[in-house]
């Protein structure tokens, strides 16, 4: 069946899609934003409250709501550290203010200078310097409205598609979800990496038992191993607690919807990731270095995710779900795509794009997969996805150990 | 004729209802490109499997080609498949015999 699409996406030479635009925001540094939004960073949990009051006064400006930050050590350290500054780095970040506390482990100025290194507009504060929440709130929506000012006079312009950086995401699967949605955003995920772009797959729990198949489409047998390597130490902590991986993956609402096993689950959830080939697996919050598609090591809880996804530069978010699930982003824009025709109605307030023609019979991957790549393009040049219209912005860190 | 199952690769030894079906529903579905039949035996919900052919206990439970788990009774064709009689060999640290704790 892959092979057959390939087909069709090159026939005749013609790479599908290779030529069109969007309206993007090109950045100083090459990257190109699908929104522009001025970042206010919390470096810790303690700074963000007062992060989201800043945002709360400044038009233009949104919080991330980090919950962590301080007291942490080791790797899980340095990847909610990566986490904020790639996050800082996002192309759809136009401009950031970073706000500290100032005892915490995450220093704001270190964090500060990261996304500046960038070339992002970016300023600093440290409410223990500068008299507690009250006068940290008004000093820090006083710089970010200056940012935001000028931010403000960003226009967008025509840019090509090779410039977009997709995440795949599925989450609420069921039956659908692999026989419909998958399939056909891997078909739009194709046409984009046809077209030069990126794409990123994560979710290593929903690789378990469909890793071989990842692995042969590695494009050497190095990053083979190295896709074998995550999935080995994701099943290794269920084996560690001595727990059945089954009432966690697949979820209940999963089994209640016909998915029998994380294998089955697993297998459909790679389809989401088209038939490219696979140029290499990422850290959590690592950005891709070239084009094409790359694999995330992240967990398969979908907020920590899309989080990581999109500290890794993902500009826009192609979210499939069977059973209907509202959430967004603060950065990207996230497209919710269902397969089954209930959850459209049922959920309508929610899922963006219908493919339930798919399971009917009436549709085509194929031509369910261009229609994804269109509403793809369009909500990448501006328009609202339903999670941002409706102020979705759920946000998680991916914590690997304990916080002391 | 309207198909309400589905079978993704030839391989597969489980159909995917796509609709409600009740035990005794004649349906039928493609397998590649040969059209089959099969009756069904119990009530199989949208969205669950039942097994077009028997699988003997033991014996894995293939979609998309591939191994989802393995059944843990017969289930004769006709037969829903779920977690009632499939299992999985994925995750399973509540019967790992290595030493988990190694570390």
């Amino acid at each position: 069946m892959k092979t057959d699409l390939i087909a069709n996406l090159t026939a005749n030479g013609a790479v599908f899609g290779a030529n069109e635009t969007f309206w993007g925001y090109q950045r100083e540094n090459g990257q190109v934003g699908a929104r522009n939004h001025l970042a206010i960073i919390p470096a810790s949990v303690c700074a963000a409250v007062t992060a989201a009051r800043i945002a709360a006064i400044v038009k233009g400006a949104v919080a991330i709501p980090n919950q962590h930050g301080c007291c942490q050590v080791g790797a899980d350290f340095q990847q909610t550290k990566r986490t904020l500054i790639g996050l800082g780095q996002n192309p759809n970040v136009g401009a950031a203010l970073v706000i500290g506390l100032g005892c915490e482990n995450i220093d704001a100025a270190e964090v500060a200078a990261a996304i500046a290194g960038a070339g992002k507009p970016t300023d600093y504060l440290v409410i223990q310097a500068c008299g507690g929440t009250l006068s940290a709130t008004a000093e820090g929506a006083r710089r970010a409205a200056l940012l935001a000012r000028d931010l403000s006079a960003c226009r967008r312009t025509p840019c090509p598609v090779s410039s977009l950086v997709l995440g795949v995401e599925c989450g609420a699967s069921d039956f659908t979800s692999g026989l419909a949605s998958n399939p056909a955003v891997g078909f739009a995920s194709d046409l984009l990496v046809q077209a030069g772009g990126v794409s990123m797959l994560s979710e290593t729990t929903e690789f378990i038992g469909a890793e071989h198949i990842l692995a042969n489409r590695a494009v050497s047998p190095a990053v083979g191993q190295k896709l074998l390597a995550i999935v080995r130490n994701c099943e290794q902590r269920s084996l560690a607690e001595r727990v059945d991986l089954r009432g966690s993956q697949p979820t209940p609402g999963n089994i209640a919807g016909g998915l029998t096993s994380i294998e089955e689950k697993s297998l459909g959830c790679v389809h989401k990731a088209g038939a490219a080939p696979i140029q290499d697996v990422l850290s959590y919050a690592e950005a891709p270095a070239g084009k094409g598609l790359f694999v995330m090591d992240t967990p398969g809880q979908d907020v920590d995710s899309v989080t990581g996804m999109t500290a890794g530069g993902a500009t826009i978010i192609l979210f499939t779900t069977g059973l209907g699930t509202p959430t967004g982003s603060p950065l990207a824009p996230v497209l919710k795509i269902s397969g089954n025709a209930d959850t459209c109605v049922k959920m309508k307030d929610n899922i963006d794009i219908d493919v339930s023609a798919i399971i009917r019979g009436e549709s085509s991957i194929v031509e369910s997969g261009q229609e994804i790549f269109w509403e793809m393009l369009r909500a990448a040049s501006g328009r609202f996805t339903k999670a941002e219209s409706l102020g979705h912005c759920e946000f998680g860190i991916y914590k690997t150990g304990p916080t002391f | 004729m309207n198909h309400m199952a589905v079978v993704v690769q030839a391989a597969d030894n489980v159909a995917t209802a796509v609709a409600d079906l009740s035990a005794g529903d004649k349906v039928s579905f493609f397998v590649g490109r040969d059209e089959r039949e099969c009756q069904l035996l119990e009530d199989i919900p949208r969205g669950h499997k039942f097994a077009i052919r028997d699988i003997a206990a033991g014996d894995n439970v293939i979609k998309y080609g591939e191994a989802i788990g393995a059944a843990t009774a017969a289930i004769g064709a006709g037969r829903r498949a779920h977690v009632h009689n499939v299992e999985s060999r994925r995750g399973r640290g509540d019967i790992y015999e290595g030493d988990a704790n190694e570390n």
